[in-house]
C-alpha cells in the first residue's frame, strides 16, 4: 500500500492517537455513558486504517498487521463465550450477570460483567473490521485487471 | 417533527441518486449522505447510542468503498444497459406485488399505536428496574449486555461469519491460479 503526502500524514500524526484513546473511553464507559463495545471497537479499527492509510507499508507488514488483527478478533469472540460459562462456575445460567451487586452505580467499576463484556466486543468488532479493511485496501490481495 | 420528513426525503433523493449515477465514488459519497442522514434522524429521536455507532459505521463505510475504489475502476458498467423483451416480464410482475404490498402496509400501519406510546410494557420494567439490577448506569448497556446478551452474542456471530466470507471471497493464500486455468 502507498502511503499518501505530507499534509495528510501530519494530520494524521496528529488526529491517530487521539482517536485510539477517544475509542478506548467509549468502550470503558459504555455502560455509563451513550456508546459501548461496538462504537468504542469501530473508533480503534478508524485509528488503525488511518495510519496504515497515510502511511502505506510493505507486504511483509501487511502480512504482520493481519495476523495480528485476526488474533485479537479470535480473542474477543472466546472471551465474550467465556465471561458467558463463567456463569455455570458460579452456579448461574449461561451469561447471568455475576458481581452486579457490587460496586455503587454510576463508578466505572459498577455494573458486574458489563464491562468486561463491552471490552471483549470492541477487540472483536475493531480486529473484524480492521482484517477486513486489509483483505479489501492492501496490495497482496487486490485482484489486477 | 417536521425536519424528520425532510431528513426522509434527503434520504430518498440520495439513494436514488447512488443508484443512477455512473462514477462509483460519486455513488459511495451518496450513500454516505444516506447514512449521516439516519444519524441525525436517530439523534432527532433522541437515540444517542445509535448515532454514535451510525456515525463511526458510516465514515467506516464509506472509507472502506473509497479504498476498494481507488484501486480498482470507477465506472459503474451495468447503468446505462438496454431493456430487453425478456427484462419486462419480471419488472410488471415486481411492480404488481411492490404496490400490492404498500396497500396492505397502509391498511396495516393503521391498527399500530401512535409515535411514542409503546405497545408492550417490557421496555418500562426495564427502566423501572434496570438499574439496580445490573448496576449499570446506561440502560442501553444494561439491557443489550444484560437482558437481552443472547442477542449480542448473537450479532458477534453474525460479525464473525462476515468476517470469514469477506476473507474467503478475497484471499489469493490457497488459490492456485494456474492450476485453476488449467482444468
Amino acid at each position: 500500500m502507498r502511503g499518501m503526502s505530507l499534509i495528510v500524514q501530519t494530520v494524521a500524526r496528529l488526529v491517530a492517537g487521539m482517536l485510539f484513546l477517544f475509542g478506548c473511553y467509549i468502550v470503558l464507559h459504555g455502560h455509563l455513558t451513550p456508546g459501548g463495545g461496538f462504537a468504542g471497537g469501530v473508533l480503534i479499527a478508524a485509528a488503525y486504517i488511518l495510519v496504515s492509510l497515510a502511511f502505506g507499508s510493505v507486504e511483509n507488514v501487511e502480512q504482520h498487521r493481519y495476523t495480528f488483527s485476526s488474533v485479537f478478533e479470535s480473542m474477543g469472540g472466546l472471551g465474550f463465550v467465556l465471561l458467558g460459562l463463567m456463569g455455570y462456575v458460579a452456579g448461574l445460567d449461561f451469561l447471568n450477570n455475576l458481581w452486579a451487586d457490587y460496586g455503587t452505580p454510576l463508578r466505572l467499576v459498577s455494573g458486574g460483567i458489563i464491562p468486561l463484556a463491552n471490552v471483549a466486543i470492541s477487540m472483536k468488532v475493531g480486529a473484524g473490521l480492521f482484517g477486513i479493511f486489509l483483505a479489501l485496501g492492501a496490495s497482496r490481495f487486490v485482484m489486477k485487471d | 417533527m417536521i425536519e424528520l420528513y425532510v431528513l426522509l426525503v434527503a434520504m430518498l433523493a440520495a439513494a436514488i441518486v447512488a443508484i443512477e449515477v455512473k462514477d462509483l465514488l460519486a455513488a459511495a459519497v451518496a450513500m454516505g449522505i444516506v447514512g449521516f442522514s439516519v444519524a441525525i434522524a436517530f439523534i432527532l429521536v433522541q437515540a444517542p447510542d445509535l448515532a454514535i455507532v451510525q456515525i463511526v459505521v458510516e465514515i467506516l463505510a464509506v472509507v472502506f468503498f473509497a479504498a476498494v475504489l481507488l484501486r480498482t475502476t470507477h465506472r459503474d458498467s451495468t447503468v446505462s444497459r438496454r431493456i430487453t423483451p425478456v427484462m419486462v416480464f419480471p419488472s410488471v410482475v415486481f411492480g404488481f406485488f411492490v404496490v400490492l404490498f404498500g396497500v396492505i402496509v397502509a391498511i396495516a400501519l393503521r391498527e399500530l399505536p401512535a409515535f411514542g406510546s409503546p405497545a408492550m410494557r417490557v421496555a418500562g420494567e426495564y427502566l423501572a428496574i434496570g438499574m439496580e439490577q445490573t448496576g449499570a448506569a446506561n440502560l442501553v448497556a444494561s439491557v443489550i449486555l444484560d437482558f437481552r446478551a443472547y442477542d449480542t452474542l448473537g450479532e458477534a456471530v453474525v460479525l464473525f461469519t462476515a468476517v470469514v466470507g469477506v476473507l474467503t471471497v478475497v484471499r489469493q493464500l490457497g488459490r492456485k491460479e494456474d492450476k485453476g486455468r488449467e482444468e
